[in-house]
C-alpha cells in the first residue's frame, strides 16, 4: 500500500520539477509573458515545499504575497511596457559556457560542504506539537523582535514613498 | 505525520479534472468551422489597426504597489491578532504604532494624488 | 473529518486508517469538485434570474420545464455546443489555461469551508488566510485571459479587473484580522466555535466591510463595471466563447457561493443553530441545513443589492475602496484591539458589548468625517461657482 513516505517523496519530486522547471522556463522562454508565468509556477512550487514541511503560515503567505501581489506587479510591468507580440526576444549571452562552468563549480563546492555538516534534525514530536504555531510567532514578533516589527513598517513606508515619487516623475 | 495540506493536494487534482472534463466534453460536442473572419480580433466590428498595446499608465502600477505594501502589513498583523489574547497590554501600543506608520503611507499616497484614477 | 474516517473504519474493520482517510478525502474532493459546482451554478443562476425578475416586476424564466427550473440545463447545453473560437493571433496555451485556473481557484476555496459540524475538508491552522490567498490566483487568471486574447478591450479590462480586485482585497483582509482578534485563531472551525454570539452582532462594521468588499471581489453589480456590456464589451473575457466562457461564469458563481459561505462562517456562526452539533447524524445534517440556509440568505442579499443599486464608475469604485473602506477598516481594527485589552472587560458578555460599542464609535466617527468632507467639498465647489459668477 502507498505509504506516507512514498507519497511525500512523490510530492517532493513533482514540486521539484515545478520549481526548477519553472526557473528554467524563466530564463529560456522567448516570450516575456511566458517567462513571468514560469516564475509564477516556480513560486507555486515553493508554496508546495512550505506546505510539505508543515509551515502552513509561510506557505499561505508565500502564495498571498509572492504569487498574489508581487507576481501581479511583475506581470503589470510587463504588460504595460511592451506590446503583445513584441519581437521574440532571444535570451542570449555569448559567454554562457563560462557561466555554466562557474555554476557547476559552485554546485560541487556546496554539495561537498553541505554534505559534511552535521545537520540537527528536528524532533518529529516537536514538530507535531501545537506550540509551533502562528500564535507563537505573534508572541515572538511582539516580544523580543519588537523593534524589527516596527522597523518593517517604516521600511514599507519608505518603499511606498519612493515608488510614488518615481512614478510621479513619469 | 500527514500534512494538513494533504486534502488540498487531493482537491487540486480533482479540481483540475473539472475544467478538463468540461472542455473535453465540449470539444467532442461542439461544431468546428473556423474561418478567418471568425478568428479575427473583436473590435466592435471594425478592423484592428496596429498592434495590441496599451498606453503606459503609472496609475495601474501604483495600485498594485499599494496593494503589496498593505498586504505585507496585513500579513504581519495576523500573528499579532492570533496571539493577541496572550500578549501583554503594550502589544496594543506596538500595533498602533505599526498601523499608524502605514496609515501615514496611505495619507501620503492620498495627498500626492497617487490614488486618483483619471 | 476525523469522525467520518472513524465511522468508515468501524464500518469496514479491515480498512487501515490511512486508506480510510484517503477514501474519505477522495470522495469529498469529488463531491466538491464535480457535484457542488454543477448543483450550485444551476441552482443559483436560476435563483438569480427569478430574484432579479421579481425585483424588476417581471416573471423570469418560465418556459424551460415547470416554473423554468430546467433553464439552467438549457443554458448548460447551449454553452457546451457553442463553437469555441480562438482568435488567430491569441496565445493559445495561456488562452486555454486562464479559464481552467479560474475554475480551479474557485473550487480550492471549498477545501476550508465548514459546511457542517465535523465536515470540513481540512481545518487549516491558517484557514482564513488561505481563502484570501486563493483569491490572488483569480487575479492571475484575469491577467492571463486579458493578455492572451490579443484584444485591446480585453487587455484594458484585465487591468481594471485586477485594479478592482486588488483594491478590495485589503479591506477584506483587515476585516478578517478583526475577526481573528475577536476569536483568537485563523482556523475556520475555531472561529465558528467562538461564536456563541455571532460576530454579526458584535462586529457589525467588520461584517459590512467584508460583505461590500466581497461583492466587489466577485465583480458583481454595483461593482460590475468590467463585465457590463455597455461599458467594455465583456472585459477580459471578450474573446472567450462556448465552454471556456462557461468556465469563467461557473467560477464567478462558485466564488459567489464561497464568499457567502465564508461570510457565514465568519459572521453568522457557520453551521451553528439549535440542535446542530457533532453528537449525532441528525445534528450534522441540521448543521448543514443551517449553513446552507444562512449562505443562501447572504446570496439572496447580494442578488437583491444587484437588482437595486446602480453601477459605480471605476474612479468612484477605487476611491471608495482606498479612501473609505481601508481607513475605516484600520480604525475598526484599532478600536476593537483597544476594547479587547481594557482590563475591566473580562467576562464574555462584556467583551461582546465592548466590541459592539467600539463598532458604534467607528460608525459615528466615520460618518461624521464623511459628512464633514462632503460639506467641505460642496462649499468649495459652490465657492468656485460663485467666484466665476461674481
Amino acid at each position: 500500500m502507498l505509504t506516507n513516505q512514498m507519497v511525500q517523496i512523490l510530492v517532493f519530486v513533482i514540486l521539484t520539477i515545478m520549481t526548477l522547471g519553472g526557473g528554467l522556463g524563466v530564463v529560456s522562454s522567448r516570450n516575456l509573458f511566458h517567462s513571468a508565468l514560469f516564475l509564477v509556477l516556480s513560486l507555486v512550487g515553493v508554496v508546495g515545499y512550505y506546505a510539505l514541511l508543515d509551515a502552513g503560515f509561510l506557505a499561505v503567505v508565500q502564495l498571498l504575497i509572492y504569487v498574489g501581489a508581487i507576481a501581479v506587479l511583475i506581470l503589470f510591468a510587463i504588460m504595460l511596457s511592451r506590446g503583445l507580440m513584441a519581437r521574440r526576444q532571444h535570451q542570449r549571452n555569448e559567454q554562457w559556457w563560462i557561466a555554466a562552468l562557474v555554476v557547476l563549480l559552485v554546485f560541487v563546492v556546496l554539495l561537498v560542504v553541505l554534505g559534511q555538516v552535521d545537520w540537527p534534525v528536528a524532533d518529529e514530536q516537536a514538530l507535531l506539537s501545537p506550540n509551533v504555531s502562528v500564535g507563537q510567532l505573534g508572541q515572538v514578533l511582539l516580544g523580543p523582535y519588537m523593534i524589527p516589527f516596527e522597523v518593517i513598517s517604516v521600511l514599507l513606508l519608505a518603499a511606498l514613498v519612493g515608488a510614488i515619487i518615481l512614478a510621479r516623475e513619469t | 505525520m500527514l500534512s494538513e495540506f494533504a486534502f488540498v493536494g487531493v482537491l487540486i487534482v480533482f479540481a483540475s479534472l473539472l475544467p478538463i472534463a468540461g472542455l473535453g466534453f465540449a470539444w467532442l460536442v461542439r461544431p468546428k468551422k473556423p474561418n478567418p473572419i471568425k478568428k479575427s480580433t473583436y473590435e466592435c466590428g471594425l478592423e484592428t489597426i496596429g498592434g495590441t498595446w496599451v498606453q503606459f499608465r503609472a496609475q495601474y502600477y501604483i495600485f498594485a504597489l499599494m496593494f503589496v505594501v498593505f498586504d505585507v502589513e496585513a500579513v504581519f498583523l495576523l500573528p499579532w491578532a492570533v496571539a493577541y489574547d496572550q500578549l501583554p497590554a503594550y502589544a496594543l501600543i506596538e500595533a498602533v504604532i505599526f498601523i499608524a506608520i502605514l496609515a501615514l503611507a496611505l495619507v501620503y499616497a492620498w495627498r500626492k494624488d497617487a490614488l486618483r484614477w483619471s | 473529518m476525523e469522525a467520518t474516517i472513524s465511522w468508515l473504519t468501524t464500518l469496514i474493520p479491515q480498512l487501515p486508517v490511512p486508506t480510510a482517510r484517503l477514501i474519505v478525502y477522495v470522495v469529498y474532493s469529488a463531491i466538491l469538485a464535480f457535484a457542488a459546482p454543477v448543483v450550485l451554478v444551476v441552482a443559483y443562476t436560476y435563483m438569480e434570474r427569478k430574484v432579479l425578475a421579481r425585483l424588476q416586476d417581471r416573471i423570469g424564466p418560465n418556459r424551460a420545464g415547470p416554473l423554468g427550473i430546467l433553464q439552467g440545463l438549457a443554458d448548460a447545453v447551449k454553452m457546451l455546443t457553442k463553437e469555441d473560437i480562438t482568435p488567430a493571433k491569441a496565445d493559445r496555451i495561456v488562452f486555454n489555461l486562464a479559464p481552467m485556473l479560474a475554475v480551479v481557484a474557485a473550487v480550492l476555496v471549498f477545501a476550508v469551508l465548514p459546511v457542517a459540524p465535523g465536515v470540513i475538508g481540512t481545518d487549516l491552522k491558517v484557514g482564513i488566510l488561505y481563502v484570501v490567498a486563493i483569491g490572488g490566483l483569480g487575479e492571475l487568471a484575469a491577467l492571463m485571459a486579458g493578455w492572451s486574447s490579443n484584444n485591446k478591450f480585453a487587455l484594458i479590462g484585465a487591468f481594471r479587473t485586477v485594479a478592482q480586485l486588488v483594491s478590495y482585497e485589503i479591506p477584506i483582509v483587515l476585516a478578517i484580522i478583526t475577526v481573528v482578534l475577536a476569536s483568537g485563531s485563523m482556523q475556520l472551525g475555531a472561529i465558528v466555535a467562538a461564536q456563541d454570539v455571532p460576530f454579526l452582532f458584535t462586529l457589525p462594521v467588520a461584517f459590512l466591510i467584508f460583505f461590500v468588499a466581497s461583492i466587489a471581489e466577485i465583480g458583481r453589480c454595483p461593482f460590475d463595471l468590467l463585465e457590463a456590456e455597455s461599458e467594455i464589451v465583456a472585459g477580459f473575457h471578450t474573446e472567450y466563447s462556448g465552454m471556456k466562457f462557461a468556465m469563467f461564469f461557473i467560477g464567478e458563481y462558485m466564488h459567489l457561493f464561497s464568499a457567502a459561505g465564508i461570510a457565514t462562517a465568519l459572521f453568522l456562526g457557520g453551521w451553528r443553530g439549535p440542535g446542530a452539533g457533532e453528537a449525532s447524524i441528525l445534528g450534522v445534517l441540521l448543521g448543514f441545513v443551517y449553513f446552507l440556509a444562512k449562505t443562501t440568505l447572504l446570496v439572496f442579499v447580494m442578488m437583491w443589492v444587484r437588482g437595486t443599486l446602480f453601477r459605480i464608475r471605476i474612479d468612484h469604485l477605487l476611491d471608495f475602496g482606498w479612501k473609505f473602506l481601508v481607513p475605516v477598516a484600520l480604525f475598526l481594527l484599532v478600536a476593537v484591539a483597544f476594547v479587547l485589552k481594557v482590563p475591566v472587560l473580562n467576562s464574555p458578555t462584556f467583551r461582546w458589548l465592548g466590541m459592539l460599542a467600539a463598532n458604534g464609535v467607528v460608525i459615528l466617527v466615520s460618518l461624521a468625517l464623511v459628512v464633514l468632507a462632503a460639506r467641505h467639498s460642496r462649499s468649495a465647489a459652490l465657492r468656485g461657482v460663485a467666484g466665476v459668477d461674481g
